[in-house]
């Protein structure tokens, strides 16, 4: 077995151009599959919703399936779909995308859908009442009716933040909701979704010169229009041990999920990278400390995860955001058991550092992680898109294995010192009924 | 639409995706290994599927003991030694089981495929079942047991099987803790000499390889793995509908829907045309179901239908989950769709759509080296041909609509489908019972 790894390094054609109206153009060719993949990100996540309207950017993604301009309530996702294709979107704190992937005959028609909705959605009382309804049904499937539903995505950050933009409940109260009105969406995709304020990527089999003239084509004639400054979400982190507990009426077992603060991955890069190699140090695999003791070696946990960020990948975020550690454990082992376990083991790393090889085998692995998301066209230019709207960088997503694979054992042991107790937030969850 | 329409672009000439070359041995000991070149990133993808359909009635408990603890130690290595090991080439292997097989699915750097398929000889020859590993996974996995027992989504499934398929392995996979409890290390043991065996396995590499490199790794890794061929389990009984199946969950805000009822295999003459009917009406979201009860109705968020295959029987299922509220209304409104397709043919258009929705689907699925590897291994266990990539698409493109009204009444007929519902009894029940005769059960 070699003592060092080295990972592969890929490399992309990635081309990148802006539209006199603001837009900014990602282009990927790679003809290897006939697919192409196309993604449009807007600059506006859930931490940009203004209070008394919780929810209200994941609504508006729903509304912008509604029909537009050129294309009544589900014409979208027929044409695309009756193409070949598939669709989606998704919201999340900084940021709300669009994506298709579909054969690369429908590039151009893909490209129109986008431009059409950019250019202008329509959002009626009927339409808005019913995605309403939907996002409600979305809500109680993955959290109100569901075991650990939510957490600790929701109910974590009112813990760890103090200011609303950090701290609220991204997929809304049902009040917020109910009181949404088409003025609202009127004055949010106003705001919100000018060009300037947006990401267009498309990668896979397509020629860009080709391409790049029929995104003029289509989307050239949307009006510039002012974007929104984005405001700093910085907030200082806790400087004691901030604690609480939630019920869950729905599970049957316990959990708790510790929350710490990160360096900015946009301003302090360098500094952010050693806390992502850190949390798989902690629990990726059989061999990873905290799976190794807390499941295997004591029985103390059925499942324990470690991520930086809530919901997205530590790349598709910017400050403020955490590093969770979250476990799964029997009503007969407390929590306080569990966490201390958790504390021995962080202490431990940064006391007598890392094993010989250790920080190798960690870096092997996420960096294959990294190539099986890079394989997959849509994954790549999500990824591509999301780096050129927070970074003006689209071709780091190449860059990102050997990065990682450059942080040093100092640098992880010196981030392990920074998971102490009275700088995180705990939070338990407590079963309110085994049904 | 407004004057400030515009014409939707029409579609360019298609370029079709390219069909994978497969290099292909089977061993002396019977394991056939398939390897296909796949470039893009220098990572390798495999998949070793075991047959694993158990009769006896122990066979679940034990078979999920056995998969959570495959990788918990060979003579050699420990389980934090194997786990390492695979570390420092950049690959993971997982284990999981099912009714009919067991799946050790694996992924690596390029350059660590030769140790990956050492390892993986390592489990499938010397796995230890160290008695420490198998009493603590046994904990764990009763504690599992409890959160999946939780979860309606699990609830509502169970329930579904054990309608389907009652008294057949089909019809659980949810067993109980006690039985979980009474597993041992040795009669583990005894389970994975008896079915871990290369005969009638399949084991696939999909990556950046060398293919007929790779081949002679795998049998230089391979050749050592013996044992004598299993026997496939004997096929269920076909499901049938009937009496609506109504499980208590108090005080939950949704009714989760299951109905389910047969289906036909990929082998199958009429597969091509149930997979459109299946798409036209909940298989996608610009299905039927979709455009009624949650684009028009705001009942519900993903409702679905799809078809599942197992090695000795297929399916069709339909999952909804709707508020409490609108339980009776969305029974309705499903009954309704279902009707209408089983007795009326879809339009030319939808029709299109579908067959251009699942020939995209193809190729999307096998435009990565996972994603070819889990269809290339799910194909040739179904006795399939790497052909099929390219004859399904043209089946597709073959049927009628007359086609898709036929197999519309022989699967999506709502009389032959069973019917589930998990949900708050005393918020729901009377609307339910207004629409079939009800059989109720007290959530386990």
């Amino acid at each position: 077995v070699p003592a060092t790894l080295n990972v592969p390094a890929m490399s992309y054609d990635v081309r990148r151009h802006r539209l006199a109206n603001g837009l900014r153009i990602i282009l990927a060719p790679d003809r290897s599959s006939p697919v192409v993949a196309v993604a449009v990100y807007y600059d506006v996540g859930w931490r940009s919703e203004p209070e008394g309207r919780t929810g209200f950017a994941h609504l508006f993604e729903h509304l912008m399936f509604q029909g537009s301009a050129s294309l009544e309530k589900m014409e979208h996702v027929h044409y695309v779909m009756s193409s070949g294709g598939t669709l989606n979107g998704s919201t999340r704190l900084d940021y709300t995308n669009y994506y298709e992937v579909l054969p690369s005959n429908a590039l151009e028609r893909g490209l129109f859908l986008e431009a059409d909705r950019m250019r202008s959605p329509r959002v009626t009382a009927d339409t808005l009442a019913n995605q309403i309804a939907v996002v409600k049904e979305e809500i109680k499937v993955n959290v109100l009716n569901q075991p650990y539903g939510g957490f600790p995505w929701l109910s974590l950050p009112p813990l760890l933040f103090e200011t609303f933009p950090n701290s609220h409940n991204g997929y809304g109260g049902f009040e917020d909701l109910d009181s949404a009105t088409v003025e609202d969406a009127t004055e949010f995709f106003k705001r919100y979704y000018a060009p300037g304020n947006a990401v267009l990527a498309v990668g896979g089999d397509m020629d860009p010169d080709e391409t790049l003239a029929l995104i003029e084509k289509h989307f050239g004639d949307i009006p510039r229009r002012d974007t929104p400054p984005r405001p700093s979400f910085a907030e200082p982190g806790p400087t004691r041990e901030r604690r609480d507990e939630v019920i869950d009426a729905n599970a049957p077992t316990p959990a708790v999920a510790l929350g710490w603060r990160v360096p900015d991955p946009i301003g302090d890069l360098a500094d952010y990278l050693p806390f992502i190699v850190l949390a798989d140090v902690l629990v990726r695999g059989d061999a990873s400390r905290l799976q190794q003791r807390l499941v295997h070696d004591e029985h103390l946990v059925t499942d324990i995860s470690a991520a930086v960020g809530l919901l997205e990948d530590a790349f598709d975020v910017r400050d403020p955001t955490i590093l969770i550690v979250t476990a799964f454990h029997g009503s007969e082992i407390t929590s306080d058991v569990v966490v201390a376990a958790i504390d021995e083991e962080i202490a431990r790393l940064h006391e007598k550092g890392l094993d010989a090889g250790e920080l190798s085998r960690i870096q092997a692995r996420i960096a294959a992680t990294m190539l099986t998301r890079l394989d997959f066209v849509l994954g790549r230019t999500l990824a591509m898109a999301s780096l050129e709207q927070q970074r003006q960088d689209p071709g780091l997503v190449a860059k990102l294995p050997a990065m990682i694979g450059a942080v040093t054992a100092d640098q992880v042991v010196a981030a392990a010192a920074t998971l102490r107790p009275d700088r995180r937030a705990r939070l338990d969850l407590v079963p309110g009924g085994a049904r | 639409v407004t004057s400030l329409a515009r014409p939707v672009p029409g579609l360019t000439k298609p370029r079709r995706p390219k069909q994978p070359v497969l290099a292909e041995r089977t061993l002396a000991n019977g394991l056939r290994v398939v390897a296909v070149r796949r470039g893009g990133v220098p990572m390798v993808h495999l998949r070793l599927r075991v047959p694993f359909a158990g009769r006896r009635s122990d066979h679940l408990p034990k078979r999920l003991v056995l998969d959570a603890t495959m990788t918990s130690g060979t003579s050699t290595h420990s389980r934090s030694e194997l786990a390492v090991a695979l570390q420092e080439v950049g690959a993971a292997l997982s284990v999981s089981t099912d009714t009919d097989r067991l799946l050790v699915r694996g992924e690596s750097l390029k350059s660590g495929l030769p140790r990956v398929l050492e390892l993986l000889a390592e489990l499938v020859t010397d796995a230890q079942y160290p008695k420490a590993a198998v009493v603590g996974e046994i904990t764990r996995l009763q504690t599992q047991l409890q959160q999946r027992l939780s979860q309606p989504g699990e609830v509502a499934a169970e329930a579904l099987r054990r309608r389907l398929y009652p008294g057949h392995p089909y019809g659980r996979d949810l067993p109980d803790p006690k039985e979980i409890a009474d597993v041992t290390a040795g009669g583990v043991r005894k389970l994975h000499r008896r079915w871990v065996v290369p005969p009638g396995s399949l084991l696939v590499l999909v990556g950046d390889i060398t293919p007929a490199r790779a081949l002679d790794q795998v049998e230089k890794a391979l050749a050592g793995w013996s044992g004598e061929a299993t026997k496939p389990a004997p096929a269920p009984d076909l499901p049938v509908g009937g009496d609506l199946t109504l499980v208590d969950r108090p005080g939950a805000v949704q009714s989760n829907l299951r109905l389910g009822g047969p289906g036909l295999s990929r082998s199958d003459d009429g597969y091509a045309a149930l997979s459109l009917a299946n798409v036209a009406f909940g298989g996608y979201f610009a299905s039927r179901l979709t455009q009624n009860i949650r684009e028009d109705k705001g009942y519900t968020y993903s409702p679905r239908s799809g078809l599942v295959h197992a090695a000795t029987a297929s399916g069709l299922v339909l999952e909804v989950d709707v508020a409490t509220e609108v339980t009776g209304p969305a029974l309705v409104e499903i009954a309704y769709e279902l009707g209408r397709i089983a007795t009326a043919p879809i339009t030319e258009k939808e029709l299109e759509s579908a067959v251009n929705y699942l020939t995209g689907l193809l190729a999307l699925q096998t435009a990565t080296q996972a994603g070819l590897a889990g269809v290339l291994e799910t194909l040739l266990a179904d006795g399939l041909d790497v052909s099929w990539l390219r004859e399904h698409p043209a089946a597709l493109a073959r049927a009628t609509v007359d086609d898709v009204l036929q197999q519309s009444r022989r699967f999506l007929a709502p009389a032959g489908l069973a019917t589930i519902v998990v949900g708050d009894a005393s918020r729901v029940g009377d609307a339910v019972a207004a629409l079939s005769p009800v059989v109720t059960r007290v959530s386990s």
